[in-house]
């Protein structure tokens, strides 16, 4: 019922698909996986109508159609149900559910009538709340369930998921399985975008691999196998991926004792990382992984415990004081806390080191210009001059910069927040090189990552974290998809 | 760069057409008098400028140029004061006013839309509180101090024409502004914060300290500007002294190529920009006989002039 054949966009700096196609059936599940930075959710957004593709077709019921805008997409019963909801929170389930296609009685919206249709939406998929209950008073998975019934009230026939499990309770993701398949058993199309391997396994009919923007590889329900989904995604194997090389640990770097950060001020974490040593920090969305590391850096300060950086003390008010004492972050969200998109590489690199490099509050030219060019060189950042400027470098490269910031400051603790996210495969394996590098050099290395495969690749250790609490560190040779996941739910203990 | 020269080649434009319409334009007098002019607003709009480049907005400029222009001779001639002790009230004045804003809007994280909204209604409520809504002025007195804004340099050589003072000060903030700016650590830090305040932040900029600079320096230029302004007029009422600076302010350091999301401007247009808005105003006087319209041609004006903009940034985007 939904075709694509060759679409192919590109954005400044980065081709996120070059000719990419699927086919999807009626009442079908239609997996589609990939790493970040595989065009999964560039496709997504096409189908939906939210981008339009650079070349390439799409069909609808074997109709040649242009998706210029949602509305278009909507029209022809495709829906998007977002990662991050869109829902309004102060408008109740009934309102969220006729936004923008309000029903209007003598000139005003006519209320009864919604709260009666939304009612017969909820109860299609099973969802008992009441429709004039604000959203911002439902769970995560239940506002999931508004979309999905808001969905449905326009009569669509392709329903998009994207991630949708991300921040949802084992509980609530079970329910919306029950969900998807009565969908599929009434005819409506899925597309089910995910990086939880287990479920692709557990609900798709057919799974469609997608890797460097290309697709990669298609599997049917019977072939549908773990570790042919990883092999297919990553293009080869594993171990030659990640070439980790362990060091042998140096003296303690980063001391953390009983710290409590402000989201989860009952749990107190504590650890150690060696100088030389590469620690990973796993978790599901929402376990306190970013505001662990938040907290180490002075973004949001801790509330309590205590950090000692290289023996010493000092629990960091800011990242001002942080920095001072010897740690550095690249964060979770590289366009808007990493980089400064509109400054050019050389001020980007030079802006943490700027004050050390300054004569009497100046700042010295020279000394930056030499600055960004070292770091050009030594992270390979691929740019026509360190005055280019940041927003027209591919995601790989504007986490290069960041780095190149931090090392300008040759930092003691190195913390990362998904180093990864969003950049292509090719420059993934440089950044991971680049931690390598980092170790030999005896930086301690803490980083948080959702990519499973990332962590057991790259880590000397692993501290596995779920609703702000360090459930579990396996060392190396205890690492295991298995160990991690079941620190990572909670679902049983190891000691 | 581009910037600066579409807004120089508008304001020759406005030149040349006020100048082919008005005789009067180009007299000695009249150029002297719009030099000097251009010059007491430029100081304020740089002021603002700063505000602007974080991302910011200061409101309060023109009541702050009504404190300090009715204050200070208030002081000097209804209560005697020495002129060093009202000049330096003065400063401290601004300069706290300026530290208030910047604590309301960094701390308490009030938007400073509202914060300045409330500081012009503030600072002229006050002024005209306690000169009881009367004109004050130097009368004939304090001439020493009054050549500060009435002064003229002459000019080696050439007779019938000399310098307003006002344009000495208006040279010496501008490269203190622009070197602060361009060249210095905190300038930079500035320029980051305005751009994206979390990253400056995530790179251990302290951005709560660097937005209070901003809006000290607002203030205290515009406190500046108040007295150069009085200086130069010689008396001012409380009740519409610096009304609509502010927005002559912001419109010069827009047009001078300031975003109002922050993160870009330079000094040099804010001045040209300072200086579109004083000829507009001169070509007003000079040309039509209704001054009535002012507001509607500097409106349309500045309108047109940003749309342009915009229609030429789109097209070199899609180039």
């Amino acid at each position: 019922m939904l075709q694509a054949i060759g679409l192919t966009k590109s954005y400044p700096g980065v081709q996120a698909l070059k000719g990419v196609g699927l086919t999807l059936q009626r009442g079908e599940v239609l997996a589609v996986i990939g790493e970040n930075g595989a065009g999964k959710s560039t496709l997504m957004k096409i189908l939906a109508g939210v981008q339009t593709p650079d070349t390439g077709s799409i069909e609808v019921d074997g109709r040649l159609v242009e998706l210029p805008s949602v509305v278009e997409a909507q029209g022809l019963g495709i829906a998007l149900i977002h990662q991050e909801l869109n829902l309004a929170d102060n408008l109740d389930v009934a309102a969220n559910i006729f936004l923008g296609r309000e029903r209007v009685l003598n000139g005003l919206i006519d209320t009864r009538r919604h709260l009666a249709e939304a009612k017969v939406h909820l109860d299609s998929i099973g969802l008992d709340v009441d429709p004039a209950t604000p959203v911002g008073l439902l769970s995560l998975g239940q506002q999931q369930l508004v979309e999905i019934a808001k969905a449905l009230s326009v009569d669509a026939r392709v329903l998009i998921f994207d991630e949708p499990t991300s921040s949802l309770s084992s509980g609530e993701a079970a329910n919306l399985f029950r969900v998807i398949r009565e969908l599929r058993s009434r005819g409506v199309g899925i597309v089910y975008i995910s990086h939880r391997l287990g479920e692709v396994k557990e609900l798709a009919d057919r799974v469609v691999v997608l890797r460097d923007g290309e697709n990669a590889g298609e599997l049917q329900r019977s072939e549908i196998e773990h570790g042919v989904m990883v092999r297919m995604m990553v293009g080869r194997d594993l171990s030659q991926f990640y070439a980790h090389v362990p060091q042998s640990p140096g003296p303690v770097r980063l001391e953390v004792e009983g710290l409590r950060t402000a989201a989860h001020p009952e749990h107190a974490v504590s650890f150690r990382v060696h100088a030389g040593e590469i620690v990973g920090v796993a978790g599901l969305v929402g376990a306190g992984r970013t505001e662990m590391l938040e907290a180490l850096f002075g973004v949001t300060p801790a509330v309590g415990g205590s950090v000692r950086v290289g023996g010493v003390a000092s629990r960091p008010a800011s990242p001002e004081e942080a920095i001072a004492a010897g740690l550095a972050l690249v964060p979770e969200d590289r366009k808007r806390q990493g980089v400064i998109l509109q400054m050019a590489v050389r001020e980007n690199v030079s802006l943490a080191a700027l004050r050390r490099d300054s004569r009497r509050g100046f700042v010295d030219r020279a000394r930056e210009e030499g600055l960004a060019a070292a770091m050009i060189s030594k992270l390979g950042i691929k740019t026509p001059s360190d005055r280019q400027v940041v927003q027209f470098l591919s995601g790989g490269n504007q986490q290069k910069v960041v780095l190149g910031k931090w090392l300008a400051l040759k930092p003691q603790v190195l913390l990362l927040d998904e180093p990864t996210r969003g950049i292509d495969v090719g420059a993934k394996h440089e950044i991971y090189r680049l931690m390598e590098e980092l170790a030999k050099e005896g930086v301690a290395i803490l980083f948080a990552s959702s990519e499973l495969e990332e962590i057991l690749g790259l880590a000397d250790r692993v501290l596995v974290m779920h609703e702000g609490r360090i459930t579990g560190e396996l060392s190396r040779e205890a690492m295991t998809e298995e160990a991690v996941l079941h620190l990572a739910t909670d679902t049983l203990k190891v000691d | 760069m581009r910037k600066i020269l579409g807004i120089s080649a508008l304001l020759l434009v406005v030149c040349v057409v006020t100048a082919a319409l008005s005789n009067s334009f180009l007299s000695a007098y009249n150029l002297e008098n719009l030099i000097r002019r251009t010059a007491l607003f430029g100081i304020i709009s740089i002021g603002v400028a700063f505000v602007i480049v974080t991302g910011g907005i200061d409101l309060s400029v023109g009541s702050v140029v009504c404190l300090v222009g009715c204050g200070v001779p208030w002081l000097l001639t209804t209560h005697g004061w020495p002129v060093p002790l009202a000049l330096m009230m003065a400063v401290v004045a601004s300069v706290g006013i300026g530290l208030f804003h910047g604590l309301l809007i960094t701390r308490l994280r009030l938007p400073p839309f509202v914060v300045t909204l409330c500081g012009l209604l503030l600072y002229r409520g006050i002024t005209r509180g306690f000169t009881r809504d009367q004109t004050v002025g130097f009368g004939a007195e304090f001439k020493g101090l009054r050549l500060l804004s009435t002064g003229e340099i002459p000019i080696p050589f050439v007779s019938g024409f000399s310098i307003p003072a006002p344009w000495i000060f208006l040279l010496g903030v501008a490269i203190a502004a622009g070197v602060f700016l361009n060249r210095t650590v905190y300038g930079r830090h500035l320029l980051a914060l305005g751009s994206n305040e979390q990253a400056a932040r995530f790179s251990g900029i302290n951005t709560g300290r660097m937005t209070m600079l901003a809006y000290v320096i607002s203030s205290s230029l515009a406190g500046l500007g108040g007295l150069l302004f009085v200086l130069d007029v010689n008396s001012a009422q409380p009740v519409d002294f610096g009304n609509f600076y502010e927005l002559y302010a912001i419109a010069a350091a827009v047009l001078g190529g300031c975003s109002l999301r922050g993160g870009e401007g330079t000094i040099v247009g804010v001045i040209v920009g300072a200086a579109l808005m004083q000829v507009l105003r001169n070509m007003i006087t000079l040309v039509t006989t209704h001054n009535n319209i002012e507001f509607a041609i500097i409106g349309a004006v500045i309108l047109s002039g940003v749309v342009a903009d915009e229609l030429v940034r789109r097209r070199l985007r899609r180039a």
